[in-house]
């Protein structure tokens, strides 16, 4: 496990879980539309633990989702592996769900069919889902909105929708980019501390990639910084508040000032650099 | 809205447009200005409607035996372009050879093939089918391919995280989601494939009679030329309408934005 730079923790790191995902010097690049090659990660390490929480969070550009692409199995390294229980990620697999930014709910199928369509690809047969679905969909507090369909939803809602799809495959690892990018303040506030009940309870693993400071630090047992493309680990913190948490905490807001600054120059430099050789980005 | 309201709503600026035309018709018609024989009043064209609606060159079995030719020909070209733009979106290579020739086809009005077909299969019903097949087949499969391939990436990465792939993420997602725009491409096909049914119809192509056959028929009775134009247009309008309804229910139910 790559030791922490930087830690804030008040108490000592957690006794030793066994590694779910790891992550061992990874490059990737990809190729523009007008033919320039672009590093987007370079060597990038880093381990997640069985039911560990981990933000990743960077300068946007700085390859965060693509780290997360890698690990759902959408796309493959160039370089370096990607493991999840020792075993390489080569393609993507209901073991690992994604939540993105879009909460990606088929339109033609009513909220709960979205669920059961999830449970269909884990076995269940047309018989055997209804009721757990209704199960999944009570967990996010969408029980009396089974039969809408998605596009009568509220944005929030939504996104609840898509948690309940993708717990429904009750995947070993969760991975979510920017889930809540989209909503505003307050309803990304009533998610945040929704999903931080929801895992509490589940326990799954979760790499969860943003660019805010303050729901990384909120949600995250660890929060793992990158730095501007190419992206690689810059920095670690180790978030040992016990949940559930507020955002009102005191170390919860010393955390988030600290990254704030260390973002801020990583940004700033980044910005000078490219501005040093202009057409590059 | 109540319903009665909602029906009102869709009916009256209709109903205004055909009260309108047939005021200024009348208006015209009256001023004496333009020969009646170029020029007949709306009673005429509608006395000529009713006379000729029945019996073996009236309008009834003639559009009987136009609407029966559309059906057989724009079904071949459904399944057929179907099959070709699923093709399109599988293979580069067929997109890149048989895509190309499927805009081609497109560039070139049906009627154009007219010429041909009576060479190839003298004026009989197999020359009109194959004007209308090869009027319908490109707009089918460009309009099945670009529905296909505008199928939101993030439900097909949505559906492949939670494991489906191959043939169950294209039965389950792809298809379902392409449904709107394939629809469409259908309410377009059905357009294309009818010009090219009455354009062979006029050229007096095919054996049993049809709407096209009629209007050549009546070159000497301009109000019954009228009446069949009127029929062909009325056709056209209630197999949009059929297409439409069933258009606001996909989109509908999807929360797409449906036309006014």
């Amino acid at each position: 496990m790559t030791p922490s730079r930087a830690t804030l923790s008040i108490v000592p790191e957690p006794a030793d879980r066994p590694v779910k995902l790891s992550v061992r010097g990874v490059r990737k690049s990809f190729t523009t539309g007008s033919g320039t090659r672009i590093a987007a990660l370079e060597d990038v390490s880093f381990d997640v633990a069985v039911g560990e929480f981990v933000c990743l969070i960077g300068p946007s550009g700085c390859g965060k989702s693509t780290i997360l692409n890698l690990l759902a199995g959408l796309e493959l390294p160039d370089e370096g592996q990607v493991l999840i229980d020792g075993r390489p990620i080569v393609e993507p697999g209901p073991d690992r769900a994604l939540l993105f930014q879009d909460p990606a709910l088929f339109p033609w199928l009513s909220v709960r069919q979205n669920v059961e369509y999830a449970l269909r690809l884990t076995g269940l047969g047309p018989g055997e889902t209804h009721d757990t679905a209704d199960g999944w969909l009570a967990k996010v507090h969408l029980s009396a909105f089974a039969d809408l369909q998605p596009h009568e939803l509220s944005g929030g809602m939504r996104h609840r929708a898509a948690l309940a799809r993708a717990l429904a495959c009750q995947p070993d690892v969760l991975l979510a980019d920017e889930p809540f990018g989209a909503l505003d303040a307050q309803m990304r506030e009533i998610l945040q501390k929704e999903l931080q009940l929801v895992w509490t309870e589940l326990g799954n693993t979760f790499v969860f990639v943003t660019h805010n400071v303050r729901e990384a630090v909120f949600l995250a047992d660890r929060v793992i910084v990158l730095s501007a493309r190419p992206g690689t680990p810059l920095e670690e913190y180790r978030i040992s508040t016990p949940r559930p948490r507020s955002f009102e905490d005191v170390l919860v807001a010393k955390v988030v000032l600290d990254i704030h600054e260390h973002l801020a120059k990583e940004v700033e430099r980044a910005a000078r650099e490219e501005g040093l050789r202009p057409g590059l980005a | 809205m109540p319903r009665a309201k909602r029906v009102f709503d869709q009916v009256w600026p209709r109903a205004a447009l055909v009260g309108a035309i047939l005021l200024v018709w009348w208006a015209v018609y009256e001023t004496g200005l333009i020969d009646p024989d170029k020029l007949p009043s709306p009673a005429d064209v509608w006395n000529a409607f009713t006379s000729n609606l029945t019996g073996e060159d009236g309008l009834l079995p003639a559009a009987r035996g136009s609407l029966i030719r559309l059906a057989f020909g724009l079904s071949v070209a459904v399944v057929v372009g179907t099959l070709i733009g699923f093709a399109m979106v599988a293979s580069v290579a067929v997109q890149r050879s048989i895509g190309t020739l499927m805009t081609a086809l497109q560039a070139l009005p049906s009627i154009a093939w007219l010429p041909l077909a009576i060479v190839w299969f003298d004026f009989s019903e197999r020359a009109v089918m194959f004007v209308v097949f090869i009027g319908g087949v490109p707009a089918v499969a460009i309009a099945t391919a670009i529905s296909i391939r505008q199928v939101p990436p993030t439900l097909t990465r949505a559906a492949r995280t939670m494991g489906a792939k191959g043939w169950t993420l294209q039965r389950t997602v792809v298809l379902p989601a392409c449904v709107p725009g394939y629809w469409t491409g259908l309410q377009q096909a059905w357009a294309v494939a009818w010009r090219a049914l009455l354009a062979a119809e006029i050229i007096r192509v095919g054996a049993a009679r049809g709407l096209g056959h009629l209007l050549e028929a009546s070159a000497q009775d301009i109000s019954l030329i009228i009446a069949v134009m009127g029929v062909i247009v009325v056709i056209g309008l209630a197999i949009d309408y059929g297409f439409s309804v069933v258009d606001r229910r996909i989109r509908g139910k999807r929360g797409s934005p449906v036309p006014a």
